[in-house]
């Protein structure tokens, strides 16, 4: 037999043999995360204090990039619009790509990178330092004490950022469009009430960016638990929490986009 | 457990998000607005009914006066069946001409009312017998490509 072709086909094998079980045992930390967010939820603050490093720290960035591209959108869109002679229409394509799709998506993909990679690195870390082997030698279960109230955290925090990002969003579009380009004010802010649905569209947005916080926070918790215990490990563990969550955050916000937005 | 700086942040960070979220539901979207007060059914039958959607506007005299909430066909007469509720505060007579309109050229379709001077009042559940369908843009064409032929026929 061809010796190279049965060690690539044994290499294979491993590969699809190791992801299947990774992705089981990220079931079963799901569950175990479920189980013991009773303690966590009753400790409080422990959760508060994940919300402080997850959520205000991440403040500044989803602001400051909300507004961006809030500012952007208004330039492109008048462009585009101007061509049709419908520049009044420029708040309704503001606020409408930004509480559908740009708010959820863009902020969990900065959340995933400026908070995600942190908590996996923090649980990584911990457990290269032998601290969660040690918390279990107490009988404190680490699930219970650093992985559960980081998972919600992360789940909590995740909705009021897309919102904060979507608004600020809304008043860079703002700026651009009626302060410096001269739309309608009146208009501007008419128009856009009168197409931008609460149901339908930003309740809609608000589901999508809990979903994706649940995906970032179990991606994030998961990966630090899993990571190799040595440097190169946590390292690589990190990597793949912004690689992994990145995709998922897309492939999910297709899926999630099928299912709201069907085009009625 | 005592209150710490921590909180203080994390109660800023909740109120600012929450702020967040009621801005987009009442200055950008229309929760305000939208007042999910009284209405009544009222059914139109339209031979087309164009590019008319489910939560388009009723109008009358410009104002909006109701929603689109269902459209069906109805196999029998081979006709649409487009549902409106109408604000409960506006009645209109009985022979009101509903029409299907465009707002611009390239706008979204909207049906319009046109009042006419019956003194019984539209009812819940009543269908407005007097309609006028969607203009297709294609036939409006054909028919004037006809008439310049004929008309060019004829001077001939």
């Amino acid at each position: 037999m061809d010796n190279g072709l049965t060690r690539a086909l044994q290499g294979l094998g491993r590969q699809v043999n190791s992801r299947i079980w990774r992705l089981g045992f990220a079931s079963r930390f799901f569950l175990a995360i479920m189980l013991h967010s009773g303690t966590s939820l009753r400790r409080i603050h422990l959760t508060i204090r994940e919300i402080y490093f997850t959520g205000v720290l991440s403040l500044i960035i989803i602001m400051v990039s909300g507004l961006f591209v809030g500012m952007v959108l208004g330039l492109q869109g008048y462009d585009t619009l101007a061509r049709y002679g419908s520049t009044e229409a420029l708040g309704v394509l503001v606020a409408l790509s930004l509480v559908r799709e740009l708010g959820p998506v863009v902020s969990a993909l900065l959340f995933a990178s400026r908070a995600g990679s942190a908590i996996t690195a923090e649980i990584g870390m911990m457990k290269a330092t032998e601290q969660l082997s040690a918390m279990e030698m107490m009988a404190v279960d680490p699930i219970a004490r650093v992985v559960a109230p980081r998972f919600w955290g992360g789940v909590i925090a995740m909705p009021l950022l897309a919102a904060l990002f979507s608004a600020m969003g809304v008043f860079g579009g703002y700026l651009i469009g009626v302060q410096l380009i001269g739309v309608d004010e009146g208009s501007f802010w008419a128009q856009m009430q009168a197409s931008v649905d609460f149901r339908q569209d930003i309740l809609n947005g608000v589901i999508k960016s809990f979903v994706f916080g649940i995906i970032v926070s179990w991606v994030a918790v998961f990966e630090g638990y899993d990571a190799v215990p040595t440097a190169e490990g946590v390292s690589g563990a990190t990597t793949r929490t912004v690689v992994t969550s990145s995709l998922a955050i897309l492939a999910a916000d297709f899926i999630l986009t099928a299912f709201m937005f069907t085009g009625t | 457990m005592s209150r710490t700086t921590l909180d203080l942040w994390v109660g800023f960070f909740v109120a600012v998000g929450l702020g967040a979220l009621l801005f987009l539901a009442l200055k950008v979207g229309n929760l305000a607005s939208s007042s999910s007060g009284e209405t009544y059914p009222i059914y139109a039958k339209f031979d087309n009914i164009g590019g008319l959607k489910v939560r388009g506007a009723v109008k009358s005299a410009g104002v909006v006066v109701g929603r689109v909430t269902e459209i069906r066909f109805d196999p029998e007469a081979y006709l649409g069946v487009v549902t409106i509720q109408v604000d409960a505060r506006y009645k209109f007579p009985r022979d009101t001409f509903a029409t299907i309109n465009t707002s611009g050229l390239l706008g979204e379709q909207y049906i319009g009312f046109e009042v006419g001077g019956d003194i019984a009042m539209l009812k819940a559940g009543d269908t407005i017998k007097k309609t006028q369908s969607a203009v297709v843009l294609e036939k409006l064409i054909s028919q004037f490509m006809f008439n310049k032929a004929a008309e060019d026929g004829g001077k001939k």
